[in-house]
């Protein structure tokens, strides 16, 4: 039988998505549903001196305005433990504003537009503060945290004042700065709620679904299993809408004073200080390197910006524990905070701008050794992880730089800038590597196989644009058996077994075992019943004496005289056989290798020199994701991950007002994600190479990866074209000019 | 209100100070929605038989206020006899957009500082004598010519700056019937007293259409516009030109700035300083340095003085290879 993992198959849930019959969280209603605005703060620091209510009470319609005065207690943890976002509505318990856009008010009305003018009638006043609002190397506030998410950010390996010193050395010393980028996904983040008794149901746009179950049982004091999330698909996220974000509380807490549904839907502005945003940062890295461009030591130092409440770091500076092979090595953390919301996790979140970083000082430090950026690479090929000594999983990085370089045709490029024309344009080439850990987290899936030849697996993941219903059914069908059009694969739903958070590209290669391991033990049932029919081939049968493949269960060495799954159910008067597992985080496999992906990148622009117009005109990826589930689905991934990477080179950037902190271009119109119009030939190559410890399939996740190194190999061909080093995001025509 | 002639849709915004005419709805159904305009009633103009483009007497061309962006950019007659227009429709917005936006309308746009469509700053647009929250703020978007302490929004279109270039005449009708020609020229008017105020246009009268005259060498016109991105976006710096070359020397020129100014800005410095000069590199640089001398930078935008030079030059040399 053909297999489906590794086919080039259509998304399942295509068809639908185009049309227009997907149901996203925001396409439910309910009956008797409420719609709430949010009334932001317009003030960044300070405190909520009053709140008049009285007008806005008195709009036909308007059924609740939640302040200070009538919020009920809500069990919230104290900031700095767990998730810290729903600060966005701290200010509703203690008055104390920390950013522009924080909640003063929520009105609730029959109609979204009666809520819309509620909210306009709601007058506040402040007792206002000056805030900090730019990050300030010197401040007395800086936090040095000592790791993130169990690594550790502030590391040093070898004799880095030695080798900082060094007679003789090449040495580049440089800073790199990456402004706020905010995730902006097609779809905004939305809350439908309701109770019933003390069950409370969600539709929620969320990328974690029993994340938002926990914190919402824990914030109203129910038990879990009384809190059903539901998320059939979610419109895009990029690392929003995951944790305990304040509006799905806010909705729950305003249905249940209504005793009736209320939705809330963030409009595009409060996306942009209601769910987080990529923190911006200034990285400084020094590069120590022997005349043949070998590194001896390099040090990457990393400030980035948090809020007030909490210290939130995107850890850049790991690229450089792990990357080459240099002997001594350190970096360093500092987050600085500033009156804004608490940044939160964002593609690649600290690959991306750590990347951009190190990949262009790298190319720095080619153009001081006078070598090709590629050569450089290859001397400093890290053959084990230099940051723990261990073994790679599976590294194919040399492998990526050939095929890359010579699908783009690097070896004609000359070492020098500003050598290639085109009808009076600049062109430059630039590459970068892409590197991302291969994450595994434990979860757990349901296999049910029916009688009418159709199965289902169920886990409580999420499609959030990735494909992941089209994979999972992928892997479900091949482990059954099964042609795929007899597969189906269900998320976005709490009462389903425990599915990983759609973050850390995690999805795919972590369920892929979950699956496999459910379908197996649904298969040791069909084993067990099929032994005790009678008038079978195998009837009394010891289950080690049966076999199974292609949807069939034999004697061991007898495959011609088996019988069909449903065969055997029919037979046994069962309409279906149903088996539950689950998976560890780590396992015997995996321990004892560092899994991590690789990838090259190279890029050509054109610049006009006198207009200061740069444009992308092609862009070559080799990337080594492990086994590739799905060429298709795995590709869009790869397209997606790169025009990120190029929005975040040259347009994207979230600007705001140097004196109110307010976001001044929070639309799609100002914040400029690119449009097909600023893309060239996007040519990606997956090498397709089972990763033998990540899990049984060999796929390693493929969300992040491609995203890592475009910035870098984007800047790094605008100074092949123009000789000018830009070291300071977006590179927007003014920095050109 | 959906008005089924013009003399119902003006007579109806005589008696509604508060009413609004819709057309595609590009500008005024976003600003309504961000509260940056309020409309107590809108007319809806859509089926007045106002879309036709047709030429006019003497070998010019009448494009109806209701004629769709991309109908006018994809017009035969005005690619041959107005390149300019049609490169600058062509450079605005998206092609979902153009479908939309009207003739009328797009001369109506309003401006894109995010301090007037925020609908809470100062903002002495969006109400007068409130303040202008942009002075002192993000300033990249801004005008550098033409700007007051009152106010200094950029008029962010660009059509209505080819138009400018081509000497086009507004026509309207006003509600008592009577209808006034406007040419291009007369019809921005600059922030004054009130910013509010951006065209002579009275309440009500409505623009019915643009008239393009017959002059033979407007083929030798061209627009170059810069932005951050490739499409969808609103100008850094734009420039639409027109050159009469005769003998070797500019007999005329016209050019007018976009993305710059308060209004569609047209620099008789430099149709002036190229007329009788020889259609060159050099001639084109000085002209373009002609006009932005009266550029005035804030603190962001200082960049798009040398970038509104280059982009004029560059549109001069696009003209001038189209005479030659």
């Amino acid at each position: 039988m053909n297999k489906a993992v590794g086919a080039a198959v259509d998304r399942v849930d295509g068809r639908a998505k185009v049309t227009g019959a997907a149901r996203f969280a925001g396409d439910f209603r309910q009956d008797r549903m409420a719609c709430a605005v949010i009334v932001p703060s317009a003030v960044a620091r300070g405190e909520i001196d009053a709140v008049q209510t009285a007008a806005a009470r008195k709009i036909p319609g308007v059924l609740l305005v939640l302040t200070r005065e009538n919020l009920p207690a809500l069990h919230l943890k104290p900031p700095g433990e767990e998730h810290p976002y729903t600060e966005a509505l701290t200010s509703l318990i203690d008055g104390k504003i920390s950013y522009a856009g924080q909640a003063v008010a929520l009105v609730v009305a029959e109609t979204l537009e009666q809520a819309q003018e509620g909210a306009a009638a709601v007058h506040v006043r402040y007792r206002e503060d000056t805030p900090a609002l730019q990050m300030n190397e010197a401040d007395p506030q800086a936090v040095f945290p000592k790791e993130s998410h169990g690594e550790k950010v502030q590391y040093v390996r070898g004799k880095m004042d030695e080798a900082l010193t060094m007679p003789g050395m090449i040495k580049v010393d440089a800073a790199y700065f990456n402004p706020v980028e905010t995730h902006n996904p097609m779809e905004p983040a939305v809350t439908l709620a309701w109770w019933d008794h003390d069950h409370l149901n969600v539709y929620d746009a969320t990328r974690w679904l029993v994340g938002t179950q926990a914190t919402l049982a824990d914030v109203f004091r129910v038990a879990k299993e009384n809190v059903h999330v539901m998320c059939p698909l979610v419109g895009g996220a990029f690392g929003s809408k995951a944790f305990r974000w304040s509006h799905t509380v806010l909705a729950a807490a305003a249905a249940r004073m209504l005793d009736r549904p209320v939705r809330l839907e963030l409009t595009r502005a409060q996306m942009f200080t209601w769910m987080g945003h990529r923190p911006e940062s200034r990285q400084k890295l020094t590069l120590v390197a022997g005349p043949d461009g070998r590194l001896i030591a390099m040090r990457h130092d990393t400030s980035s910006a948090t809020s007030p409440t909490h210290p939130f770091v995107a850890p850049s500076g790991v690229v450089s524990k792990m990357l080459y092979a240099a002997p001594a090595a350190q970096t360093t953390h500092k987050i600085l905070p500033v009156n804004r919301a608490t940044p939160t996790y964002m593609r690649a979140p600290a690959e991306a701008p750590g990347m951009f970083a190190l990949e262009c000082a790298m190319d720095e430090l080619a153009e001081a050794a006078r070598l090709d950026p590629l050569e450089l690479r290859l001397r400093n090929h890290a053959d084990i992880d230099p940051a723990t000594g261990r073994l790679w999983s599976s590294k194919n990085l040399k492998a990526c730089y050939e095929i890359g370089a010579e699908k783009f045709g690097w070896k004609q490029r000359p070492l020098a800038p500003r050598a290639m024309t085109d009808h009076g344009l600049l062109v430059g080439w630039g590459l970068a590597t892409a590197t991302y850990p291969g994450h595994r987290r434990g979860c757990a899936a349901a296999a049910r196989i029916t009688a009418n030849g159709k199965a289902r697996v169920q886990s409580s993941a999420h499609e959030i644009g990735n494909g992941a219903l089209t994979v999972l059914a992928q892997a479900a069908a091949d482990a059954i058996g099964w042609p795929l059009e007899r597969v189906t694969f269900e998320l976005g739903d709490t009462t389903f077994p425990e599915g990983p958070p759609a973050g850390g590209s995690v999805t795919t290669a972590s369920l892929c075992d979950a699956i496999d391991r459910a379908v197996r033990a649904a298969q040791t049932k069909l084993m067990e019943t099929a032994a005790t029919l009678p008038g079978t081939p195998f009837a009394g049968a010891k289950p080690e004496e049966l076999a199974t493949a292609e949807g069939k269960i034999f004697r061991r060495g007898h495959p011609a005289q088996g019988l069909s799954y449903e065969e055997i159910l029919r037979g046994a008067g069962m309409n279906f056989v149903e088996a539950e597992a689950e998976v560890e985080e780590t396992d015997l496999k995996t321990k004892g290798f560092t899994i991590q992906s690789f990838g090259a990148h190279f890029c050509e622009v054109k610049v006009d020199p006198a207009l200061a117009q740069a444009r992308v005109t092609r862009f070559v990826s080799a990337l080594d994701i492990g086994r590739v589930m799905n060429p298709k689905t795995a590709r869009s991934q790869a397209l997606g991950g790169i025009v990120m990477g190029l929005g975040m080179a040259l347009t994207e950037e979230t600007i705001y007002d140097p004196r109110t902190g307010r976001p001044v271009n929070d639309n799609f119109s100002d914040y400029k994600i690119p449009v097909n119009a600023d893309l060239g030939a996007i040519d990606v190559h997956f090498l397709d190479r089972i990763d033998p410890c990540i899990n049984t399939l060999g796929c390693r996740g493929a969300g992040e990866l491609p995203m890592t190194g475009v910035t870098a190999a984007v800047v790094n061909a605008l100074w092949h074209a123009t000789g000018r080093r830009v070291r300071d995001l977006p590179v927007t025509p003014d920095k050109l000019i | 209100m959906r008005a089924a002639t013009t003399d119902i849709a003006v007579g109806y915004m005589a008696g509604n100070r508060n009413a609004a005419f819709v057309a595609g709805g590009t500008t005024l159904v976003d600003l309504l929605k961000l509260n940056a305009m309020t409309a107590a009633a809108l007319v809806d103009i859509n089926d007045l038989p106002l879309r036709r483009i047709e030429e006019v007497p003497g070998g010019g061309l009448r494009l109806g206020a209701l004629a769709r962006n991309s109908d006018v950019a994809n017009d035969p007659r005005v690619k041959q006899k107005y390149p300019v227009l049609s490169e600058a429709l062509l450079s605005g917005a998206s092609p979902q957009l153009r479908n939309m936006a009207t003739v009328g309308g797009n001369l109506m746009q309003r401006t894109r500082c995010p301090y007037f469509r925020d609908g809470y700053s100062a903002c002495n647009k969006r109400e007068p004598g409130s303040g202008c929250a942009a002075l002192g703020g993000y300033t990249r978007s801004h005008a550098i010519l033409g700007a007051s302490e009152r106010c200094i929004a950029t008029f962010p279109g660009d059509m209505p700056v080819a138009l400018l270039a081509l000497d086009a005449v507004v026509l309207t009708r006003r509600a008592d019937g009577t209808e006034r020609t406007l040419p291009l020229a007369n019809f921005y008017v600059s922030y004054g007293e009130d910013p509010a105020k951006e065209t002579v246009l009275d309440h009500g009268e409505l623009i019915t259409a643009v008239e393009l005259p017959a002059t033979r060498w407007l083929r030798h016109s061209a627009y170059v516009k810069v932005r951050d991105r490739a499409s969808f976006d609103f100008a850094l710096a734009s420039a639409a030109v027109a050159l009469e070359v005769e003998d070797g020397s500019i007999k005329s020129a016209r050019v007018a700035l976009g993305g710059v100014a308060t209004k569609p800005w047209r620099s008789t410095l430099a149709e002036e300083a190229l007329t009788g000069a020889a259609p060159e590199e050099r001639v084109f640089a000085a002209a373009a340095e002609g006009a932005l001398k009266e550029a005035r930078a804030q603190k962001h935008n200082g960049f798009k003085i040398a970038l509104a030079q280059r982009t004029l030059a560059r549109a001069l040399g696009a003209a001038a290879s189209k005479a030659a």
